[in-house]
């Protein structure tokens, strides 16, 4: 059929601009961590170009999708959803661009402190991403809602980071500066893992029909 | 000229009697890719597409003024062997016209005619143009019976395997789906994608939905002008003409 022949080819530029926004987030913290000036101005100057171009001709072959085969059912959830990840796609690579601003200024400067939980973070936070574009590529609902169970230890990271940096910048002012650059990266993380989340709750509607959104913990309680 | 283009159609104009039908029409039709051809009823889109093999020249009172290139040479010169040209610009119409023969016969007709006698040759060239065109499976133990007995979808595959038989370079299609079912719409569209790999194909179709599923380009005609003339994926999504625009939201036409 010529529709899921080009469901499949749009599908696989998906995939591909996931690649991009994963590695674009990959390159933030291993640019913070191994003081990589190149590898931090490449997403910026490089990645984040691409990024918006994949998005405009992802979007325009939906679009075109749309207008050219009236798709219903299951192929219009599958175009719409795609169309919809492919803005959050684009918003993770916008995130990723802001860590590397601040890495950019944190690399110059003395370290607070070793940097582990933000690299564990970050680690948390691609697995989760990598996840939610599997769950909808393979349309594994349990693998989505593995990535939606695995948002709330990536907030508890963050706190984690904001209690120890305030007592950082409790007892030496002097680390303010370089701690907020560091919590608002843990606040871009925390962000990608919520967009994660969003795109597993659209695999599981898409999948199972059930809409989950906005009460996963009452779901959890159950 | 562009290699890509196989068929260049220059400041054509056409005037049944005193009726101006086709004004001043440029298009290229490019290889390889299918072109649609959509537009009201009446504006012209018939007419053009029957130019393109000369199924016009015949018509009592009928003028064409401007060139149509056929890889680069106008088929309108008085060199032109027309049996020649339709043998590589083959038609497929609107109503199946399969000929009053059996289904082999059908599709052998072409080769007959042009001289060729070996059976074998025949017997395989049949084969594969049933093939190519989506049917054998569906005939082959049929291929002794009369055409006319097939179901309609079935007729009009028989017709393109007939066509595809004397090896054409492009095939024109003038509403193939006009008289067929939903399904074996949807098989004919399936086998134009297939087609295209070895064709250029040209499609007229007043079914909008066909022309934006199947076709690469896409021209809209409209009393006797191309309106505009584009990808498909951009004629249907931003097309730049308001005209255009209200033809595809079905304000008119």
């Amino acid at each position: 059929m010529i529709v899921e022949r080009k469901l499949i080819k749009i599908k696989e530029g998906l995939v591909r601009f996931a690649t991009l926004a994963e590695s674009m987030l990959g390159k933030s913290i291993k640019g913070l961590k191994e003081k990589d000036k190149f590898l931090l101005t490449d997403v910026i100057e490089v990645d984040e170009l691409r990024a918006n171009e994949f998005e405009i001709e992802l979007e325009e072959q939906c679009v075109a999708m749309i207008a050219q085969h009236q798709p219903a059912g299951k192929i219009l959830r599958t175009i719409l959803m795609i169309s919809k990840i492919t803005s959050t796609l684009e918003r993770v690579g916008d995130h990723a661009v802001n860590i590397c601003g601040h890495s950019l200024y944190l690399i110059e400067r003395p370290q607070v402190k070793p940097l582990i939980d933000i690299p564990r973070m970050a680690e948390t936070v691609m697995g989760m991403l990598d996840d939610s574009i599997h769950s909808f590529v393979e349309e594994d609902a349990a693998l989505a809602k593995d990535v939606c169970e695995r948002d709330s230890i990536v907030d508890g990271l963050r706190d984690q980071i904001i209690r120890e940096l305030i007592t950082f910048m409790t007892s030496d002012p002097t680390t303010i500066e370089r701690s907020l650059h560091l919590i608002r990266i843990a606040n871009n993380m925390e962000r990608v893992a919520d967009l994660s989340t969003n795109i597993s709750e659209d695999v599981i509607y898409m999948v199972e029909g059930r809409v989950i959104k906005h009460h996963v913990d009452d779901e959890n309680q159950e | 000229m562009d290699s890509d283009i196989k068929i260049r159609a220059e400041n054509v104009n056409f005037y049944y009697s005193e009726t101006h039908v086709l004004k001043d029409i440029s298009l290229d039709i490019y290889a390889n890719q299918v072109t649609a051809i959509i537009g009201p009823s009446g504006c012209g889109k018939s007419t053009f597409i029957r130019l393109l093999n000369r199924m016009n020249d015949l018509i009592p009172g009928a003028r064409m003024q401007g060139e149509i290139l056929l890889d680069g040479k106008d088929i309108y010169s008085p060199r032109t062997d027309v049996v020649e040209l339709r043998r590589r610009v083959g038609m497929v119409f609107q109503k199946p016209n399969p000929f009053p023969k059996t289904v082999f016969e059908n599709i052998a007709y072409g080769l007959i005619i042009n001289g060729i006698r070996d059976r074998a040759f025949i017997r395989d060239r049949v084969k594969q143009s049933l093939k190519k065109a989506a049917i054998y499976e569906e005939v082959q133990n049929r291929l002794n019976e009369n055409a006319l007995m097939l179901s309609g979808g079935q007729q009009q595959r028989i017709c393109i395997a007939r066509c595809i038989a004397v090896e054409p370079e492009v095939i024109l299609f003038d509403e193939p789906c006009a008289s067929l079912d939903p399904i074996s719409t949807r098989k004919i569209e399936e086998l134009i994608l297939e087609l295209k790999k070895d064709y250029t194909i040209v499609i007229v179709t007043h079914n909008m939905q066909q022309a934006a599923r199947v076709s690469d380009f896409t021209a809209f005609l409209y009393l006797g002008e191309v309106i505009e003339f584009g990808p498909t994926s951009k004629i249907f999504t931003v097309p730049e003409k308001k005209m255009t625009e209200q033809y595809l939201a079905g304000r008119f036409g």
